[in-house]
Order: C-alpha cells, then structure tokens, then sequence
C-alpha cells in the first residue's frame, strides 16, 4: 500500500506545481507544456485507481490532440512568447486569489466532513471492474442514448469551428 | 487510501483553474484553466468510480473528455475571431456592451 501512497504524493506534487505554473507563468507556451504535466498526471491517477482505458483515452485525447490545438491557436494569435512581464494578467489578480482560496477552503471543508477517514478498497475485484470490456459493456447497454448524443455533438461542434474560423 | 486525498487533490486544481479563468488576460489561457477545472472533475468521477465499485464513473469521465474536446475547437475558433476582429487575444479589450 505504501508504493501507491508514495506514487500519489510524487504525482499530486508534480500536478499541483505545474498547475499553479499554468496559471503563473509568463511564457504562453511554457503554459502549454506545464499542462501537459498536468495531463500526464491525471492519467497516472486514473492507472492508480484502475481505470486504464481512460487513462489511455486522456492521454491521446488531451495531450495527442487538445494541446496540439492549444499550440496551434498560440501560433495563430500570435501570442507573446518572449515574456512580456504581466502583459498575459490583468488587474484582478488579487480578488482572483481571494475568490479560489474561498472556494478551495468550503470545499475541503467540506469533504473533510463528508468524507473524513472513508477509503477506497484496492484489490482484484476493483482491477477487473475497471477492465476494459466492462467500461465498453457499460457504455453501449447503459449509455447508447447519452453516446450517440455526444456524437451528434461533436459533428455540431466540427461544423460551428469552421462556420468560425472561415474567412468569408 | 482515502478517497478524500484524491477529492481534495482534484479541489486545488479546480481552484487554481478558477483563479486562471478570473486572472488570465488572454483568451488560449483561459480556456487551458478551463481544461484545468474540466479535469479535476475527471479525476473526481474516476475516485468515485473506484469508491463505490460502479464503473458508470469512468463512462462519465469519458463524456467530459469527449465534451472537454468540443469546448475547445469551439473556443478556440472564438478566440481566433476574437483576434481577428480586434488584433489581440487579450479578452479585456472584449467590451463593446460596456456602457
């Protein structure tokens, strides 16, 4: 149990300082690489609570195709990349900190409350119900309505970024 | 393991998401803090899913990557029109319904 404990605190470090370099860094493609960390490391948590088929979804999906298409609209916009200073923040900064410290404080307070001292049980059964097959047989018997919706969304989605994007 | 050691993990980067969206000038970094929020909801279903051995969690987690996705080619194109129109990313320059 111990190498899981070890393996979240490394991960959870590494996630949490390369969150706050998303949103603290003055380089806008360091921005983009810090969340790649972020990425990564959530799709190590997903391993470490057996959930390997979304691991493997985030990775190619978030950090195969979602940043790639942040680093695109960066070159698009022509965004800073020298580090202009705090040309990339504006003036709430502080009324920023004050609103996440508020919300970051209710909700551990919260989930200490709800929460406090319930643990997850790691063993072989949570490794087979996280397999594959099982999160496929779930998705097309439970979720087919909710599936073929995302779908129908997606395909409006693609049509509303190139109805955007187009130049007339 | 406690399960709140993964929820209160997956409430700091919905935090520090927040401060992003509400501190960050240009549009591509906001919509990367808004990744940040979408993913602390990820990791949230994911503990959740392994806490109450239903894998209807991880289905979940699915969708919000898929929709995670969409928001952002949708967004993107928002911010590249936004570029377009006024030269700049930056969405503080974004107000013409100001009175």
């Amino acid at each position: 149990m111990w190498e899981q404990q070890l393996a979240f605190w490394i991960l959870a470090v590494a996630m949490g300082a390369a969150a706050l370099g998303v949103v603290r860094t003055t380089n806008i493609v360091h921005a983009a690489l810090y969340l790649v960390v972020v990425l990564a490391g959530a799709a190590a948590q997903y391993i470490l609570l057996a959930a390997e088929f979304v691991a493997w979804v985030q990775v190619l999906i978030y950090i195969g195709a979602v940043v790639i298409l942040f680093l695109f609209g960066i070159m698009l916009t022509r965004a800073p990349m020298g580090g202009e200073g705090r040309r990339l923040d504006n003036d709430q900064r502080w009324g920023a900190v004050v609103v996440a410290l508020f919300v970051f404080g209710v909700l551990v307070a919260m989930l200490v409350d709800a929460f406090g001292g319930e643990e997850i049980r790691f063993g072989s059964e949570l490794v087979a119900q996280g397999r594959t097959g099982n999160v496929g047989s779930d998705l097309f018997r439970e979720f087919l309505v909710p599936f073929e919706v995302v779908s129908m969304l997606l395909l409006a989605a693609l049509i509303g970024a190139v109805v955007l994007a187009r130049r007339d | 393991m406690d399960i709140n050691q993964f929820l209160i993990l997956s409430a700091f980067l919905f935090c520090v998401g927040i401060y992003g969206v509400l501190a960050r000038r240009n549009g591509v970094l906001v919509l990367m803090s808004i990744e940040l929020m979408l993913n602390a909801v990820s990791i949230n279903l994911i503990a959740f899913s392994a806490f109450g051995r239903e894998v209807a969690g991880q289905v979940f987690a699915l969708f919000v990557i898929t929709i995670a996705a969409a928001e952002v080619g949708v967004g993107l194109a928002i911010v590249l029109l936004i570029y377009r129109n006024l030269s700049s990313p930056d969405l503080d320059e974004v107000d013409q319904l100001k009175g």
